[in-house]
């Protein structure tokens, strides 16, 4: 009698876990662990394993390596996660000019690629491929929800400034996709540049009714103190990025009421995302970033599919991954037919919490079930 | 209304190039008188806004951060040029690039190391909040006029040490030449570490205060020591003037060069295509000039050394 | 002097030997590892000519490594796409695109180097830089190949007989332009250019005086390192199938020249010596720790302070000066 209900409970421990005796999935991240990015790096790293943590799965293993922000770098190393570790899904890059040259040669080679962040338009349209999945959203979506959200409000003149690059251009191209009243000034600013004196002269000069800026990094959080500091009133927004929490601290009260679009926020009202924002704080004493978020979902998806299907077996793993059945913290979740997100766009703003924190409140939705403007291009 | 806007504009080129001098005059100041290329120059500006921005953070105060960055950058300074630094003196430009640039390594990480992965916050005093209206209609930040005015009496302190001090003269003296100043019983190693470690006190103070316009972030030195290198040699390698007026012409026209080019050039071929052009024409402006002005003058506006 | 000659066989035996080792370990990454080696000492014995013979430290070279990229990259995809390119077609041909990579190397290099060599010493190296920021930042801005993002290579380009996306093939090519370019840098030294460039950086008067221009001599030095180091760009954006700005950027000249130093600053070698302990440091210390570039920095310092003239330096004894 009791053997036979120890083999019953086996027998229910088996199917519970699903394919138990598959091998494991090898996962290959690379991102940016030092230099200047190293924040958004650390926090999508963190995000990662944490659900490869909370899935309880074992059979994944994870190895991570730092790009330095350095394209050829991240080629490097991909070379070596494929070729030396035999790694089976890439994951990790958080700039769009690292993924640009890492995820074409990886998904040409047969492995998986699941973005936690970058979203260059190329992969979303005419060079997308049936093994990269990007679980974090289109460049240009955050930008489209501002874009649309200024519509909305119908506020009448913009000042928009990007840095004059590509993501610069796709930034400020997607916010005038929605946006269409008048554009008082469009200001494309230098790589890099930490001096905004001069553009903040032009802004003050220009009569507008809000701001619009995308700075990613410490250009951003210099262009907000210096924003407060020269006593402009006029309010801002941005993408999410630039007032994430990663870099709300070093802003510090600057940018308290500041309004900026996500597809997520630390308040936004799942189960899911309430045990990953405790989870977070509890494993690393800090509130999650979008950074992090994002790549908590990566995660997540990549543990569901993995307990679904054999990586081995591309076809139904890549199956396994498209259907997205796992609990995002963003509430619903679905891919378009070129792998890229169909989501929700939220309207944030600078609040501070209870312990006096700065972070994100949810004010607006900005667009629902939201695609990207490359789907039709992308021949899947 | 135009004037006002190239006044502020003339201004925020000024308050550039007075912080770009505070890098410079180190820089320039070692290369004169110890012959060292440091690339790692900037990492004395990253130390002193962490610095800074630690201390104000535990203490709420912005000046007692101002007075650490000094300390720290000073310490920082002293310390590795007794390890390091001194074995360079008489190596290869070559050996002094790479240990430098070695250095920058070292010194990076460490402060992520020390101060964790994420930029730190640094805002400027109350005391200096706000902005004044100066004659014409401008509103101008009154913090970058303080910024401007203690770089142009470091300038001036700097010029008081180099001409009238004993410390002064013996700088001069190492300057023109190395071996004399031995013969003439001055402790050269001493004078070495103390203009190295008064080289790394000025890039703190100058990563100190732009700490508390920008972000304290890793890395932060780098860009601006590129900038600095610019200003010395267009300057004249060793000469403090000459720092001085580079570092005020590549300020202006680099925040110059950001404004007007993309207007003139909207003008000439349309606002969509002249945003960008302009754009980069404006990142390249800076270089332009010196390469220009290192076509005619070879050795810079007021070279040191003959 | 015998023990360098050696040394120097030694070091292109093991650079030999290390992808065919990889093949039978089946650790197919060393092949890859060795090929970036073999492009990296090639751009750095580029430079070497310049720098290591000529005394002429350009802090800009990164920009003829990445025109000769952009060469591959541009002409890669105009073959992709089937669209002429200033109506001739694009190629995917690797000796047409060494050819054109080394047509517009020189092209950029003369200008530049005409107007730096009028500087020397420290303005020398930062006119240099001056113009490498300029295409850098010329490459970032120009939209119509991707900018900053970079341009990708969709499938490496080819070389006659040779299946060049068999790593082991591409490495062989790449191994044989590096001995190409080793055998024109020995004759080059050993020529009588070679010796009035060498003997311009040790005394320029007396070159002058005996009827030599050294302007022009350095200018032609100047050029043929460009050139060299372009070809190496376009081999660097065939193996990474990818090229973008970041092979402009000011921190890539310097980390040509830490590989010369490390070397041994004008020695035939040195770049191949410094190529080979470069890139595996940076492999072996990214794999162990995130705090790499830490202990990089203190090991490039070690090597300056303990290991004066760099790799061959210790293992050869001192350059001879003649």
């Amino acid at each position: 009698m009791r053997t036979i209900l120890a083999a019953g409970a086996l027998a229910l421990a088996l199917g519970a876990s699903g394919i138990a005796f598959a091998e494991p999935v090898k996962v290959g991240m690379i991102t940016t662990l030092s230099g200047g990015g190293a924040g958004l790096g650390v926090d999508a790293r963190d995000g990662f394993m944490l659900a490869i943590k909370l899935s309880g799965s074992k059979d994944i293993e994870v190895v991570t390596e730092d790009d330095a922000m350095k394209p050829e770098l991240a080629v490097q190393i991909a070379d070596k996660m494929i070729q030396s570790d035999k790694v089976d899904v890439l994951t990790g890059i958080i700039w769009s000019n690292l993924a640009m040259a890492v995820v074409p040669n990886a998904v040409a080679q047969g492995k998986f690629y699941l973005s936690v962040n970058a979203g260059p338009s190329p992969l979303a349209g005419a060079k997308c491929d049936k093994n990269y999945f990007n679980v974090a959203y289109q460049n240009d979506n955050f930008h489209e929800a501002a874009g649309n959200y200024a519509q909305t409000e119908g506020i009448k003149k913009m000042f928009i400034l990007a840095p004059n690059y590509p993501a610069g251009t796709d930034s400020l191209n997607g916010f005038k996709r929605y946006y269409k009243g008048e554009l008082v000034g469009e200001v494309y600013t230098k790589l890099g540049q930490t001096d905004y004196a001069a553009e903040i002269a032009q802004i003050r000069a220009s009569g507008a009714d809000s701001v619009f800026f995308f700075l990613p990094g410490g250009m951003g959080i210099a262009f907000m103190k210096q924003y407060a500091q020269s006593g402009v009133g006029i309010p801002v927004m941005g993408p999410g990025f630039s007032f994430s929490q990663d870099v709300l601290a070093a802003i510090g009260d600057a940018a308290l009421g500041a309004k900026n679009t996500a597809s997520w926020s630390p308040d936004l009202d799942n189960p899911k995302n309430k045990e990953f924002v405790e989870a977070f704080k509890t494993e690393y004493n800090r509130l999650p970033s979008i950074y992090a978020a994002q790549a908590f979902d990566t995660g997540t998806l990549l543990a569901a599919a993995a307990a679904k299907a054999d990586v081995k077996d591309a076809d139904a793993f890549r199956a396994a991954l498209a259907a997205a059945e796992f609990d995002s913290v963003r509430g619903k979740f679905k891919f378009n037919t070129n792998h890229h997100p169909i989501q929700d766009f939220y309207v944030r703003e600078v609040v501070k919490n209870d312990e006096g924190v700065l972070t994100n409140k949810i004010v607006a939705t900005s667009f629902t079930d939201h695609t990207d403007a490359y789907a039709a291009e992308c021949k899947l | 209304m135009q004037t006002a806007l190239i006044v502020e504009q003339l201004l925020n080129g000024l308050q550039f190039g007075v912080m770009l001098f505070l890098m410079a005059a180190g820089l320039t100041l070692i290369f004169g008188v110890m012959g060292l290329i440091n690339l790692a120059h900037g990492s004395f500006y990253m130390v002193g806004a962490f610095a800074c921005a630690a201390v104000a953070a535990a203490t709420g105060s912005f000046w007692l951060g101002l007075a650490a960055s000094l300390v720290a950058a000073a310490a920082a300074g002293a310390l590795i040029e007794v390890t390091v630094i001194r074995r360079l003196y008489g190596r290869d430009h070559l050996d002094q690039v790479l240990a430098t640039f070695a250095l920058i390594l070292i010194l990076s990480e460490s402060v992520r190391w020390l101060f964790g992965d994420f930029p730190l916050y640094l805002n400027i005093p109350p005391q200096l909040g706000g902005a004044v209206a100066l004659p014409g209609g401008v509103q101008y930040p009154v913090y970058r006029l303080a910024i401007i005015a203690a770089g142009l009496l470091v300038g001036v302190a700097l010029y008081a040490l180099i001409a009238r001090t004993r410390l002064g003269m013996r700088i001069r003296a190492g300057e023109s030449d190395r071996e004399m100043i031995g013969a003439l019983g001055v402790d050269i190693s001493t004078l070495y570490t103390i203009v190295f470690a008064l080289g790394a006190a000025l890039a703190g103070l100058a990563g100190a205060m732009v700490g508390a316009l920008q972000s304290v972030q890793v890395g932060m030195g780098e860009p601006v020591l590129i900038l600095a290198f610019v200003v010395i040699v267009i300057g004249g390698i060793g000469s403090i003037k000459g720092a001085f007026v580079g570092a005020l012409l590549v300020g202006v026209t680099d925040t110059l060069g950001r404004i007007l080019l993309p207007q003139l050039l909207a003008a000439a071929i349309g606002p969509a295509q002249a945003a960008g052009i302009g754009a980069a024409l404006a990142s390249m402006s800076i270089y332009i000039v010196m390469a220009l002005i290192l076509a005619f003058r070879p050795k810079g506006l007021y070279s040191a050394q003959g | 002097m015998r023990r360098e000659g050696l040394l120097n066989l030694v070091l292109a035996l093991l650079l030999l030997a290390l992808p065919f080792a990889a093949q039978m370990l089946g650790e197919p990454f060393y092949v890859t590892l060795a090929t970036r080696m073999a492009i990296l000492a090639l751009a750095a014995v580029g430079l070497n000519l310049a720098l290591g013979f000529g005394g002429l430290v350009s802090f800009g070279h990164a920009a003829f490594f990445g025109i000769g990229g952009y060469a591959a990259g541009i002409l890669a995809s105009h073959a992709f796409n089937a669209e002429p390119l200033l109506g001739l077609p694009g190629t995917d041909q690797m000796p047409v695109i060494w050819l054109v990579a080394a047509l517009v190397c020189a092209l950029v290099a003369l200008p530049i180097g005409a107007i730096s060599l009028r500087t020397s010493g420290v303005y020398f190296i930062m006119i240099t830089l001056a113009f490498a920021q300029m295409v850098y930042y010329f490459a970032v801005s120009w939209p119509a190949y991707g900018g900053e993002d970079g341009l990708s290579i969709t499938v490496r380009n080819g070389f006659p007989g040779l299946n060049t996306a068999n790593p082991l093939s591409f490495f062989l090519v790449c191994y044989a332009v590096l001995m190409a370019a080793l055998v024109l840098m020995w004759r080059i030294r050993d020529s009588r250019f070679g010796a009035a460039l060498q003997a311009a950086r040790q005394n320029d008067t007396r070159v002058a005086a005996i009827g030599i221009r050294p302007y022009h001599i350095r200018l032609a030095a100047f050029v043929i390192s460009a050139v060299v180091t372009g070809i190496a760009g376009a081999l660097f954006a065939d193996l990474n199938r990818f090229v973008s700005p970041s092979m402009m950027s000011w921190q890539m000249s310097g980390e040509l020249i830490v590989l010369i130093i490390l070397g041994g600053t004008g020695r035939l070698f040195g770049p191949v010596a410094g190529a080979i302990l470069y890139v595996l440091l940076e492999f072996a210390l990214g794999g162990l720790t995130e705090r790499w570039q830490f202990f990089l920095g203190f090991i490039l310092l070690g090597v300056v302070l303990f290991a004066r003239g760099g790799i061959i330096g210790v293992l050869a004894g001192k350059a001879r000066h003649g």
